[in-house]
């Protein structure tokens, strides 16, 4: 394999390990700012028990987000540095501005929740609470600036071969940063809420922790509701902007082979790139064609309206993407359900429904991991949508070896750190809330 | 403003984002890199984790932030020492991600705790002795072509001179992590701390004046430069100072020392740069504040960035660090 692709699979391994960690962080400190209000309003024990368990389980993730987020920064230059000097000029700003402004909050207040309950005053510590709450978002908002950058770039110059910021502003809310930033939030408030209603489900299930569980659930399956249903719109909101700014993406999403009125929506099927076929495809009629552009007859670019050149392969982004809206759909039904029987007063009996919940723990992070997928490899083959290609960002310097070697290490460590992390996640959850972190 | 005072300005800023990053994190690595010689046992060695648990992360953020400054100031030299460096940053990166959770694997995992105290402290040992021979290559000077392009190895990295600077820089990092166990440990771990400060006090000077003897041996141009020898006279001062406060046990002031004596470092590292950022063997290709740069538009924000944040960043550090204030017992 050559050092490209190499350097794509250690870069796209690194992110996607890392991107476990934040989403969950995101919708963790939510839960932890919620559950530290509660008991700074009623004083009761009970919702300090709750927050400390979240406490915990927070610095066991974050400690794992720090760890594999320190490599992305460096991959830029180590595996990217051709990138780096192309672009370096706008890509390094935000990444320092996430250091600055948002890195320092959650890292140094989230030492004060995990280790000064006892030493700082209940306003503090509320106000800790929320710190790390805001910052792990701002912290969200300066990567999202910075990817949504090479997504849809804007606010720059080619000067001198290289990108050269013309207007700050621009570049920072460049087209896709606000829907980006709002549908990869909700993402994390979605496998927090999960993660943690399908916990506390757990517990109500075994008749442990009864209280506190039913308190989690009521709180997490509310949010979860909310959000999953809010997801939609802003899933609906980042593809009409996919379809307008980076058309070829949207055409391979939907394995829309020829530009076409009346554009119909892939629901299921096997793209084939090389016969510019989909085998048993499943499509509505129209329907891409009426979400994109409000009209059942508009016309919707297919992959034949763009160069071969400058179109992504089909089947990852194809898969990914329809995975990621498979899972959507599933958490929507599981809201509408969640609400039933929440009305009902069934929320906390029904059974069947709550081993629903402890087996879904992990699918918001599936969900997660394919949307990135899809964004990432629905881009190429460019690294910065029309301004540079992943071949040509890739260090020169850097051996196909090297890559290799530094890969397969990634690789153990990675699998070493995921099953580590789930099984102490599991020691930590089934020791259960208590008053006391370390 | 001129482009060149805001290339100047970012020069100091990054410094300052390291010095503050081997200060800080500099305790940390430097008292988990010595835990063997310092804790016993189980709990001695949870004393030395609970001394330096809730401020860790925020510590390894000025690295972060300096390293997302440098790509952001001097996106040239960022990405020629990044992919020339390629294998010995693995390592750094490797090593910095078990020290990252071998606490937490340490605190949960009981039945292998052995093991993550190891990891915690070679992965904190290795990154301490590899960013000074990382240092010690770019004052030093690495082959680099006329595209920026590092051309030279992984063993290049380990000619004398920077492996004495890795070393002086390990030493330093020792040093910092000792003064933090005497004075933040109660106990034991202290007095052994307070016992193994004066070898290591030892080593410093050691390592220090062979630093600079070669550097006068090799680095001709340095001997005229007044801020470096200025720097050394803080440093020299600043060691002797650790080693009177360890003998009067005021551990605190120990530890400040040593503080002030990596800042001196810095500076003479920064004296010996100046205004290179990387050095190349051929003097023509080296990597400059001004050939390396961002845009003046670019550093103009970050500079504006920079003012806004640090002083709160600098101010809400200083109270969290005052909330844990006090011993581990």
């Amino acid at each position: 394999m050559d050092v490209v692709m190499l350097s794509r699979i250690q870069f796209g391994l690194a992110a996607g390990v890392h991107f476990i960690f934040p989403s969950l962080t995101l919708g963790l400190t939510l839960l932890v700012f919620l559950f530290e209000y509660k008991f700074y309003k009623t004083n009761e024990e009970l919702f300090k028990t709750i927050s400390t368990f979240f406490i915990k389980i927070l610095g066991l993730v974050f400690a794992l987000g720090v760890a594999t987020g320190i490599v992305l920064e460096f991959s830029f230059g180590t595996n990217w540095a051709e990138y780096s000097r192309m672009v370096g000029d706008i890509f390094g700003a935000p990444l320092a501005a996430e250091g600055i402004f948002a890195f320092f909050l959650e890292s140094v207040f989230l030492g004060v929740l995990l280790f000064a309950r006892n030493k700082v005053s209940k306003k503090v510590y509320l106000l800790s609470a929320f710190l790390v709450f805001f910052g792990s978002h701002l912290s969200g908002l300066w990567i999202i600036i910075a990817n949504s950058w090479m997504q849809t770039p804007a606010g720059f110059a080619i000067e001198g071969g290289r990108a050269v910021l013309t207007d700050f502003w621009a570049a920072a809310l460049n087209p896709s940063t606000l829907v980006r930033f709002i549908h990869v939030i909700i993402a994390g408030w979605i496998s927090g809420s999960l993660f943690a209603a399908g916990v506390a489900a757990w517990y109500i299930i075994k008749q442990q922790h009864t209280k506190e569980a039913q308190n989690i659930l009521k709180t997490a399956i509310i949010v979860f509701c909310i959000m999953s249903l809010v997801q939609f719109a802003s899933g609906h909101l980042h593809a009409v902007q996919v379809t307008n700014l980076q058309p070829e993406k949207m055409a391979t999403f939907e394995a829309l082979w020829q530009t076409q009125q009346g554009a119909p929506m892939s629901i299921i099927g096997i793209p084939v790139e090389s016969e510019k076929k989909t085998y048993f495809e499943i499509k509505i009629p129209k329907l891409l064609s009426l979400l994109a552009y409000f009209d059942p007859n508009a016309e919707v670019k297919g992959r034949d309206a763009f160069p071969e050149d400058e179109l992504p392969p089909v089947l990852l982004p194809y898969f990914s993407y329809h995975v990621m809206i498979g899972l959507g759909s599933l958490f929507a039904l599981m809201s509408l359900i969640a609400l039933f029987l929440l009305l009902k007063k069934k929320l906390f009996t029904a059974q069947w429904f709550l081993y629903v919940l402890m087996f879904a723990i992990p699918l918001p992070i599936i969900a997660n991991e394919f949307g990135w997928i899809a964004a990432e490899v629905g881009r190429q083959p460019w690294a910065v949508y029309k301004v540079l290609k992943t071949v040509d960002a890739v260090s020169t310097v850097v051996p196909a070896t090297h890559v290799l070697l530094s890969l397969i290490i990634f690789s153990l460590i990675y699998l070493l750190l995921v099953v580590l992390f789930i099984t102490i996640l599991v020691k930590i959850i089934k020791k259960g809330p208590q008053a006391e972190s370390y | 403003m001129d482009i060149s005072v805001y290339q100047n300005i970012w020069f100091f800023i990054i410094g300052f984002l390291l010095t503050a990053y081997s200060i800080l994190d500099g305790f940390d690595l430097g008292i988990a890199s010595l835990m063997p010689a310092l804790a016993k046992n189980e709990k001695e060695q949870k004393q030395v984790m609970d001394s330096i648990w809730p401020v860790w992360d925020g510590n390894e953020v000025w690295l972060i932030t300096g390293g997302a400054a440098l790509f952001a100031a001097f996106p040239f030299a960022y990405a020629t020492v990044f992919s020339g460096f390629y294998l010995a940053l693995m390592l750094v990166l490797f090593a910095l991600i078990f020290r990252a959770v071998s606490m937490e694997f340490w605190y949960y995992d009981e039945k292998r705790r052995e093991l993550w105290a190891w990891a915690f402290t070679i992965g904190s040992f290795l990154p301490s002795l590899l960013f000074g021979v990382a240092l010690g290559n770019i004052i030093y000077g690495i082959p680099i072509d006329l595209n920026m392009n590092f051309t030279g190895s992984f063993f290049t990295l380990l000619r004398p001179f920077p492996l004495v600077i890795g070393l002086l820089g390990l030493s330093a990092i020792l040093l910092q992590g000792c003064t933090w166990a005497a004075y933040k440990i109660e106990g034991d771990v202290a007095r052994r701390a307070k016992a193994l400060m004066n070898k290591l006090i030892i080593a410093n000077a050691f390592l220090f004046i062979l630093a600079i003897a070669l550097s006068i041996g090799f680095l001709p141009s340095i001997v005229s430069n007044l801020s470096g020898w200025l720097g050394a006279l803080v440093y020299a001062i600043s060691l002797s100072y650790v080693y009177v406060c360890n003998r009067d046990n005021r551990p605190f002031n120990a530890f400040i020392g040593s503080s002030v004596s990596f800042v001196s470092l810095w500076v003479m590292a920064g004296a010996a740069l100046y205004p290179n950022l990387v050095r190349s063997t051929i003097e023509a290709y080296n990597l400059t504040i001004f050939n390396a740069s961002s845009t003046q538009l670019t550093l103009k924000i970050m500079f504006i960035i920079a003012l806004i944040g640090m002083p709160v960043v600098l101010a809400y550090t200083i109270y969290v660090y005052r909330v844990f204030k006090g011993k581990v017992s």
